[in-house]
């Protein structure tokens, strides 16, 4: 994506290279100097932790971030626009999903009656394609799924760029996967001990998450069951905004056995699917997801990867991400998802600071 | 904004001289700065355009002319704001800059080399004219301009 300012990339041993053998000048304050304010005026992490701006307004007023009216032509245009979207799109999304939702629990319920058999994990598969289904067009999405014939596999992972707790639906969507996450309480709680009973999902206690060992152990043990379903983790461990991804957490990379990459991305002109929870919680997410004129997305199935021998899990987590990005067409980061809370680690500047420090050194004639 | 405004920023927080650089948007004793200021600041980054060398001879000096963009470094090494930097200053920020890295003998002597160097009237401190004769040679627009993309 285009950025606001010229940035020069050329690196710190360039920038303040010397012809003359002197070790320390005035003028070396001003590499720091200029980044520094490049980073006030645009950087790279904390625009995407809010929405994508777009290039040309699409009628809703959520993305159109400098107001300003324009002509009475085009405020009518809207007024039609948040009446149809309103009045006439919502509620008839609601009721799907009101549906969906239900014919989830009951079915699933119902399926999780049944002894553990393979007529169980077809029905299983049934309901929760058809639940699927039923949401997804309850949120007027339109997917196209392409490389359909790299889709994930039993016994194996598949690994996603998050951006929405939405994701999942539009992965299950075309196939089943056993999800991996916390257990929630409320409606979402009914749908998690309702759908564990039909097919093995992975849902971990709030306390059993603290323990990273234990996480990797039961993942472990549902992989190397090859009849089990394909497991589903968003390693990136939150939600961004779709123009880049971020670094993938390696704790899924570590349990071995075939990683699935699967790259998402919305188109933005309809609708945005980003969830920025700081801002919204999940309802109004969801009001502002049915409000929107649409969820497009393109999902890309990428043939499978498996750690090398002389790789270890952050080398491949990164391999990984890079097909993704690629595919996606997403700009790579290195930056960690946590940032969006978190303060940047000590450990990087010390970085910057070991570098000018050799600067220094080789040139100078200090004894 | 606030100081802690500008620390959420990571590409900021790992820069040796973060703390500086937004200290240099702060008035004097103030945790706030408001737009006008922010801007104020940034303005000395504008990259200096030909046509405006002959517009305004008899008017205040524009932020972004090549000695207010010294000036805007000269105070980044001038903690205590007394128009002048000491051996002790430059040393402070020699070490932000370099953090663990090298010794307070090595550090030392580096400083005493540069300010001896640049120091012309021999009070072992550099005032701002001995700045800018130090740094006469360097393309200070190019290196302190940052250029908006249209």
């Amino acid at each position: 994506s285009q950025g606001i300012i010229e940035r020069d990339e050329t690196p710190m041993e360039k920038e303040i290279a010397r012809l003359h053998r002197v070790d320390f000048e005035f003028s070396d304050i001003f590499y720091f100097c200029r980044k520094g304010c490049e980073a006030i005026v645009e950087d790279e992490v904390t625009q995407r932790f809010s929405s994508e701006e777009l290039v040309s307004w699409n009628l809703l007023t959520r993305t159109n971030v400098n107001f300003h009216y324009i002509s009475l032509r085009l405020t009518i245009v809207w007024v039609i626009g948040v009446i149809v979207r309103y009045c006439f799109l919502l509620p008839l999304r609601f009721t799907l999903a009101a549906i969906g939702i239900t014919s989830m629990i009951v079915g699933t319920t119902m399926v999780g009656q049944l002894p553990n058999s393979s007529v169980k994990n077809y029905l299983s598969e049934v309901v929760h394609l058809t639940c699927s289904r039923i949401l997804v067009r309850a949120l007027s999405g339109t997917i196209h799924y392409h490389n359909k014939e790299n889709k994930p596999q039993k016994g194996g992972i598949c690994v996603a760029n998050h951006t929405s707790p939405i994701d999942a639906i539009i992965l299950t969507n075309d196939g089943c996967y056993a999800m991996v996450g916390q257990v929630h309480g409320g409606l979402m709680g009914v749908i998690q001990r309702a759908t564990v009973k039909a097919c093995p999902h992975v849902w971990f206690e709030r306390s059993e998450i603290k323990d990273r060992h234990l996480v990797t152990k039961r993942l472990r043990e549902h992989v190397a069951d090859k009849s089990k379903l394909p497991i589903l983790i968003f390693p990136e461990g939150t939600c961004i905004n779709n123009t880049s991804v971020m670094m993938f957490k390696k704790g899924s990379f570590e349990i071995g056995g075939t990683i699935y990459p699967v790259a998402i991305k919305y188109d933005p002109q309809f609708g945005d699917a980003f969830w920025n929870s700081s801002k919204y919680n999940i309802v109004s997410y969801l009001l502002r997801i049915m409000t929107s004129w649409a969820i497009v997305c393109n999902v890309w199935y990428m043939p499978p990867m498996v750690r090398k021998e002389d790789e270890d899990a952050v080398q491949f987590a990164n391999r990984v991400k890079s097909a993704i990005a690629r595919q996606g067409g997403l700009t790579e980061l290195p930056w960690d998802g946590g940032l969006k809370r978190a303060k940047v680690k000590d450990t990087f500047k010390e970085e910057q600071q070991k570098n000018y420090s050799k600067m220094l050194v080789r040139n100078g004639s200090i004894g | 904004l606030s100081r802690e405004d500008f620390q959420r920023i990571p590409e900021l927080a790992i820069n040796p001289l973060g703390d500086r650089i937004i200290n240099a948007f702060f008035p004097e004793g103030e945790d706030q700065v408001n737009f006008r200021g922010f801007m104020r600041t940034l303005a000395h980054f504008r990259p200096i355009e030909d046509n405006e060398k002959n517009k305004d001879q008899n008017g205040p000096e524009p932020l972004n002319s090549r000695s207010n963009k010294l000036h805007f470094a000269f105070r980044l090494y001038d903690l205590d704001k007394d128009d002048k930097i000491s051996r002790d200053e430059l040393l402070q920020v020699l070490r932000m800059m370099v953090g663990v890295n090298i010794s307070d003998e090595q550090l030392g002597s580096i400083a005493d080399r540069t300010i001896q160097e640049a120091d012309q009237d021999g009070d072992s401190a550099i005032s701002f004219a001995e700045f800018v004769k130090v740094l006469e040679k360097v393309d200070v627009e190019q290196k302190m301009s940052i250029r908006f993309l249209h």
